[in-house]
């Protein structure tokens, strides 16, 4: 979808900078077409310079923190001591996954994100596509309104510790259905943006023509409208398990030491780790809890980068 | 699938419109338009009966529940002396005002909050400009730069918070690195500043969203058509007056989104700052999320409540200002 819409505003081949007599690179006056060599040579330098700072920033700021996360992982616990960058001496690699894979309870937590993140997005995404449609289609002022104060949770954050109070009294506090309803909460507003302004641009028409074919609204909805969505529903799923398999704020209120998921168990770790200054515990931790989102993310990053960026500028 | 092809004698109708009016722009509105205007639904009632209010009910029901009674809770529990300590809940009207504000409590952590913002809104924006102006072409290495960018994104805050606690240590990595350069030991204690280290947190959390920040920019910097940069080459502007004149202003909308996005993002932020800090040096990088976690562990609900009006009245008063100018600005541009 999106990259359908990116390709066409960059029409040139560019054949690589610095080439071609009158490419974007040089500055070309009006007058004469030619090139002049300073702004051409200052072009040639940063077509070489470039792919350098690119590699190069790349190496310091993503590189050198996630390379101290891998080597630290494997190191035995008195390197772990202090971090650095230098090789483990004697590699313990698949001991302290193994440790971790028990002490941080890492297949329970998995699954508790899992149990949890599933439910609460595949939710708030029906139920915010079925509001959204409806509010697109009418034009009252009584929707507008309505419009406004589902959209408004996008900004406000939620009053978590009052999230709490009325848990317990629905009697669902500490059980993966509260933090569900919590997570639908906070994010409907979100799905009901993003969908509201989608629906808008799908023509009428194509309603209408199953309408007269008879049907109800909810076929209207399921065979005409739903699959229309997908491009924008996948941007926010995406965007929102992100939010909740990430999130251990909220998570913290509401299930803290009821059930495990993966930052909870993170933090678990990490509290009885910094004590002793267990670091390799900690990054073994942080590796393989970050593996199955970064694997997701590897497969499909093409797919996820469009999706992200296709929302958000109009 | 049979849906669509339902729906394929409709398919043709938009590139007629299309044709008639050049500016592309036009082609995804101009149905809509002609739907309301003579279509059989116009009216209200029938809109009503195709589109059912039922629909909305479920969502809403949610909404209601899980987000607005929780914040209607918290401007009536802020004035209670609800805890864990004891069973029943009186009122104490503005007691946990009082006592916050005379602490110097509320003021120092919203203080905090809003520099951290300011600071990470900064700082993410800066970032994630200077990277998507970096990786603007399509070459193989800014594909896989931009990869590589992305990947904090997509990586648990609180993970993200022990890295750089590891990497920040007085004995950390970064500062062993130093030492190499300098050929002595190096001990900066860049996490123990009550001055400084608000700004380190703010820059790992800036670190941490910067990726999503890039491809925000650089999407904004593709919608530019190809024509205004060439115009603007032709009347002999250089690339940094194109960038300032010509494409800054044009990125406006994803200016607006960053923007607003870094800076309400942050005023709810905790977990990077949780896993390096704790909110310590001395509670100088104490956010008041971070308050409500603490006071709301010991038991003090009233108190975590009260914060947490605070907070939401903050975010309330910032938010829409913030928004409007940034509006308001992409109107003038």
């Amino acid at each position: 979808m999106s990259t359908e819409t990116v390709s066409p505003s960059r029409p040139l081949p560019e054949p690589r900078s610095g080439g071609g007599g009158t490419t974007r690179a040089g500055r070309p006056t009006r007058a004469s077409g030619w090139r002049p060599p300073v702004a051409g040579g200052r072009r040639g330098v940063w077509s070489v310079l470039q792919p350098v700072a690119a590699i190069g920033s790349v190496v310091a700021l993503i590189g050198a923190p996630l390379w101290l996360v891998l080597v630290t992982s494997a190191k035995p616990q008195g390197e772990a001591l202090t971090p650095s960058f230098a090789l483990p001496s004697d590699w313990q690699l698949f001991e302290n996954y193994r440790t971790v894979f028990t002490d941080g309870d890492i297949p329970a937590a998995f699954f508790g994100s899992l149990l949890i993140m599933v439910p609460a997005v595949i939710g708030v995404l029906v139920l915010g596509s079925m509001a959204s449609w409806v509010l697109a289609r009418r034009s009252s002022r009584m929707n507008a309104m309505l419009y406004a104060l589902a959209i408004s949770g996008i900004v406000l954050p939620p009053a978590i510790v009052t999230v709490v109070l009325l848990l317990r009294q629905l009697g669902i506090a500490g059980t993966a259905v509260g933090m569900i309803a919590v997570y639908m909460g906070m994010y409907m507003s979100t799905v009901i943006f993003f969908v509201t302004g989608f629906v808008r641009t799908v023509p009428l028409e194509l309603e209408e023509a199953a309408r007269v074919d008879g049907a109800r609204p909810v076929t209207v909805f399921v065979r005409i409208i739903l699959p229309l969505l997908m491009p924008v529903l996948s941007t926010a799923t995406i965007l929102i398990c992100l939010y909740v398999w990430n999130d251990v704020f909220y998570a913290f209120f509401v299930v803290g030491g009821r059930m495990d998921t993966l930052p909870l168990n993170l933090f678990q770790v990490a509290s009885t780790g910094l004590y002793l200054n267990n670091w390799h515990l900690i990054f073994a931790y942080v590796v393989l809890m970050s593996l199955p989102l970064l694997l997701v993310f590897t497969f499909a990053q093409r797919k996820i980068i469009s999706g992200v960026t296709s929302g958000a500028v109009k | 699938m049979d849906v669509q092809a339902r729906t394929g004698p409709d398919a043709p109708k938009p590139p007629i419109t299309d044709a008639a009016a050049p500016a592309g722009r036009r082609r995804a509105d101009a149905p809509r338009r002609r739907g309301r205007g003579n279509g059989p639904v116009a009216d209200a009632s029938a809109l009503r009966r195709t589109h059912p209010t039922s629909f909305l009910v479920p969502a809403f029901a949610v909404l209601g529940i899980f987000f607005f009674t929780p914040t209607i809770y918290n401007f009536v529990y802020a004035f209670t002396d609800w805890s864990s300590f004891k069973a029943e809940v009186n009122g104490v009207g503005l007691t946990n005002f009082e006592n916050l504000l005379s602490s110097g409590t509320l003021l120092t952590s919203l203080r905090v909050t809003l520099v951290y913002a300011v600071l990470v809104a900064v700082f993410q924006n800066l970032f994630g400009l200077i990277l998507a102006l970096l990786l603007e072409r399509d070459t193989k290495i800014n594909r896989f730069s931009r990869v590589m960018f992305f990947i904090p994104v997509v990586m648990s805050a609180l993970a993200v918070g022990y890295i750089f606690q590891a990497l920040l240590k007085p004995a950390g990595a970064l500062n062993q690195l130093l030492g190499v350069f300098t050929a002595g030991p190096v001990e900066i204690a860049w996490l123990g500043s009550t001055t400084w280290t608000i700004v380190v947190v703010a820059l790992i959390h800036a670190w941490k969203w910067m990726g999503l920040s890039m491809l925000i920019y650089l999407a904004g910097l593709k919608t530019i058509s190809e024509d205004v940069l060439e115009a603007a080459r032709l009347d002999g502007a250089g690339q940094w007056q194109t960038f300032r004149k010509i494409r800054f202003p044009l990125l406006a909308p994803a200016v607006t989104f960053n923007v607003a996005t870094a800076l309400l993002g942050s005023m709810n932020g905790f977990a990077v700052v949780q896993a390096t800090t704790g909110g310590g040096p001395a509670r100088s990088t104490e956010l008041l999320n971070i308050f409500i976690y603490r006071t709301f562990g010991q038991g003090l609900f009233a108190q975590a409540t009260t914060m947490s009006l605070v907070l939401f009245l903050a975010v309330a008063l910032l938010a829409f200002p913030v928004v409007r100018a940034l509006r308001k600005r992409e109107e003038i541009l």
